[in-house]
């Protein structure tokens, strides 16, 4: 027969001050591996969020990013009429870009962050259909004229709308703002790619990248066939939502390796601090194990009651872990995007997931702390154990 | 040291809590320890760059070019001692996983800038006289196995097609301090076969007369070449090294803040279990100052019974530190430079284990003295 549950609760009650301690030790353990996660896939989300599962976004073939890409207008020309490209009554959507990097002085901390620069064509909202102007307007195509995410505002000095900006050697004009949906183009300045590489002393009708829409998801398979049939062409197109998730991908390991080292050797020492928490439980209830005992519990009983107590005080820990790190969730902290070398504005992101995953941890990390000092608690000899003060 | 009898017979009281403590005590110092290597990795570099050199790049960004004619006029500011030149390279070496830097360096004048790599003279001049020669940081060649005479093919990226290298030289640094040497080779090479940008370079690295002057040459420069096409931003190496560190700015700050928390979490709970440790012991105090020992001596046994666990927990968390670190560093390759735990942080990490130990055990350790007998051996 088991120990009844209440037992073990309302030890834990009356006994509240030395499991702070196993409590703490598993709340700051779970804390820190639900904020690193939440940080790993608020970045990673952030990156993915960019692309579409309906655009391609095409590139030079074996160039690892957009920064080290290049084609010239004959390629866009082909691309734009390769099979699988949506069209609507003014042509294919395709924006073929420009992608530089200017650094500008950040709010927080007054010193240079880079941001990407993006040339884009005069179409380019129709082919990213996430990406809404917020205020002001679109700019016009041939003037100096920036639109700017959401977040650039808020994370540098000097982009109001109507301000002027200086940068690459030309005077531009903030005209609008846009909203693309906590993705990484909401750290990024948009402008006219033509105008672009005019300031930036480029080669004109040299692209970096060109984004297009396909006609239907399923399309991309036509319009890689189209483009590696074409001898004239060098390029490679992959889908827009892989390309963004595999620029994620230094950063979001970086910040799950860190994380799960720092997380196991804390639950190394939450499990220290349980361990102590259960054996000195077990040496002040000595008499009470042997009463229950005597009694006719059995050996087995004590060991599920005592891992029990110990996954209670986990569970307890886990929650509050859960619970104090909430206030993270949505808050927004940026970081270099190693693959472009820009700084990119993401938040924390906190799923109900991951709070399992915390929980389970957690509860992993007690009961690992309670079945050795439940195996010593049923062990003991019951008649000396009854004898003692 | 005759009381030492006494002090063991005091830890091995409970044999599974000293266990447990000294171990808490490991875990914390082992953080601490993994966590002053990140710290180091991410501000890599800016604790060696040399003080007298000033790089000097385009204003835009780095990414843009500087003209080469550039050089020559830089040499006519006074306090210019030496001008060299890098270009960034950005190739790949079979996977893009395996990420390292390399960059194309003006063979002649590299050194006189960059005074001491780290490369013996004979490797140097191997290097100087193979057109495709290259020398890597000891850390990359050690994470690739290669060793000096190998041949290296690099495909390449930004300067597309294949490359190829011949290893001549390994070089140490100047010091190697969390700081990831790169891999270099000729300027000349990259030039002959470069398809766009030709007479461009990266950025330049200079040497000057005095640190001092560091402020004034960079704006003399700065001046020099504003309102032209190419304008320049000048920093101390120092500033250009922090400048990357501070744009993964909160990463590290937020990495830096949870490690903190959780460090001296670690320690209050440890801490709190020792001190609970003592607290059950007061009859056994008062029993010690009934038959005689001074109150002085009962504080000090106490407090080298705290002293003790936290010096033993704390070399040994340290020792698991140097000895995980590596593997940790294999672990991030690509991702940080290698992870280094330096002597500073480590003598640190033991000054804070035992203020913790000695923290935590001399409030009961005072009352315990301060304790009369009769109210201590009365309680139960």
């Amino acid at each position: 027969m088991p120990i009844p549950l209440t037992y073990n609760l309302r030890s834990i009650r009356v006994r509240w001050a030395s499991t702070i301690v196993a409590v703490l030790g598993i709340a700051g353990t779970v804390g820190v591996f639900v904020a690193m996660m939440s940080l790993a896939k608020g970045f990673k989300a952030t990156l993915v969020a960019s692309g579409s599962p309906n655009n391609a976004l095409v590139r030079r073939a074996g160039s690892t990013s957009e920064m080290d890409s290049g084609f010239n207008l004959e390629q866009v020309k082909i691309l734009q009429d390769a099979k699988g490209i949506a069209r609507d009554a003014d042509g294919p959507l395709v924006s073929p870009e420009v992608v530089v990097i200017a650094a500008f002085p950040l709010k927080s901390t007054g010193t240079d962050a880079n941001v990407q620069v993006r040339g884009v064509s005069p179409r380019v909202l129709k082919v990213r259909d996430q990406v809404k102007i917020v205020a002001g307007r679109f700019f016009n195509p041939g003037l100096n004229e920036l639109v700017v995410g959401s977040n650039v505002d808020k994370a540098y000095i000097g982009f109001d709308l109507g301000q002027k900006v200086l940068f690459g050697g030309g005077t531009w004009t903030v005209v609008g703002v846009f909203d693309a949906g906590g993705s990484a183009f909401d750290s990024e300045l948009w402008c006219d790619a033509t105008v672009l590489n005019d300031v930036y002393k480029r080669p004109t009708n040299i692209f970096q990248s060109a984004t297009a829409k396909l006609t239907s998801p399923a399309a991309l398979t036509d319009l890689k066939d189209t483009l590696s049939a074409d001898p004239r062409v060098t390029v490679q197109a992959d889908r827009e939502i892989e390309y963004y998730e595999k620029q994620s991908r230094v950063v979001t390991s970086l910040i799950t390796v860190l994380g799960t080292i720092v997380a196991s050797i804390m639950a190394v020492g939450a499990i220290f601090g349980a361990l102590n928490t259960m054996y000195s439980a077990i040496a002040e209830r000595g008499r009470e194990i042997a009463t229950m005992r005597a009694l006719g519990f059995g050996a087995a009983a004590v060991v599920i009651s005592f891992v029990f107590e110990a996954a209670c005080i986990a569970l307890i820990g886990g929650v509050i872990g859960c619970v104090g790190v909430l206030p993270l969730n949505g808050l927004t902290t940026g970081t270099m995007n190693w693959q472009t070398f820009s700084h990119l504005a993401f938040a924390f992101k906190i799923t109900p997931t991951l709070m399992l995953g915390g929980i389970i941890f957690a509860l992993f990390m007690g009961i690992l702390g309670g079945v050795a000092p439940a195996v010593r608690a049923a062990r003991a000899n019951v008649a000396t154990a009854l004898r003692e003060l | 040291m005759k009381y030492a009898r006494l002090l063991l017979a005091n830890l091995s009281r409970k044999k599974i809590r000293t266990t447990l403590t000294i171990g808490s005590f490991a875990v914390a110092l082992l953080l601490f320890g993994i966590l002053s290597a990140v710290r180091t990795a991410f501000s890599q570099g800016a604790d060696i760059a040399g003080v007298d050199r000033l790089v000097v790049r385009n204003k835009t960004s780095i990414i843009q070019p500087l003209p080469f004619s550039y050089r020559d006029r830089m040499l006519r500011i006074p306090g210019v001692k030496e001008v060299t030149y890098l270009n960034w390279f950005g190739g790949i070496y079979q996977d893009e996983r395996n990420f390292f830097p390399q960059m194309a360096i003006d063979v002649p004048t590299y050194r006189k800038v960059v005074t001491d790599i780290g490369v013996t003279d004979a490797e140097w001049k191997a290097f100087e006289a193979d057109r495709q020669g290259a020398i890597a940081g000891e850390d990359i060649a050690k994470r690739f196995n290669w060793k000096v005479g190998d041949h290296i093919p690099i495909r390449g990226v930004i300067f597309q097609g294949p490359w190829e290298f011949n290893l001549r030289g390994i070089s140490t640094g100047e010091s190697n301090a969390g700081s990831l040497l790169p891999f270099m080779f000729h300027e000349d090479y990259l030039e002959e076969r470069r398809a766009f940008g030709k007479g461009t370079v990266g950025w330049y690295t200079l040497r000057i007369d005095n640190p001092e002057n560091s402020t004034r040459i960079s704006k003399a420069i700065d001046e020099e070449f504003s309102n032209s096409p190419f304008e320049t931003k000048s920093d101390s190496e120092k500033e250009f090294a922090a400048s990357w560190g501070k744009q993964l700015g909160n990463i590290k700050l937020i990495i830096m803040t949870i490690g903190a928390v959780v460090f001296v979490t670690l320690l209050l709970v440890t801490g709190n279990t020792m001190a609970t440790a003592i607290r059950e012991r007061v009859r056994e105090l008062a029993v010690l100052k009934a038959v005689g020992f001074s109150d002085p001596f009962v504080l000090w046994l106490v407090l080298a019974e705290g002293l003790t666990i936290a010096a033993i927990g704390g070399v040994l968390g340290l020792i698991l530190a140097v000895v995980l670190i590596p593997g940790i560093s294999r672990a991030l390759a690509g991702l940080l430079p290698p992870l280094v735990l330096l002597p500073r942080d480590t003598a640190l990490g033991l000054v804070f284990a035992i203020g913790a130990g000695i923290f935590s055990t001399i409030l009961p350790a005072t009352s315990a003295m301060r304790l009369r007998v009769v109210d201590a051996l009365r309680r139960v």
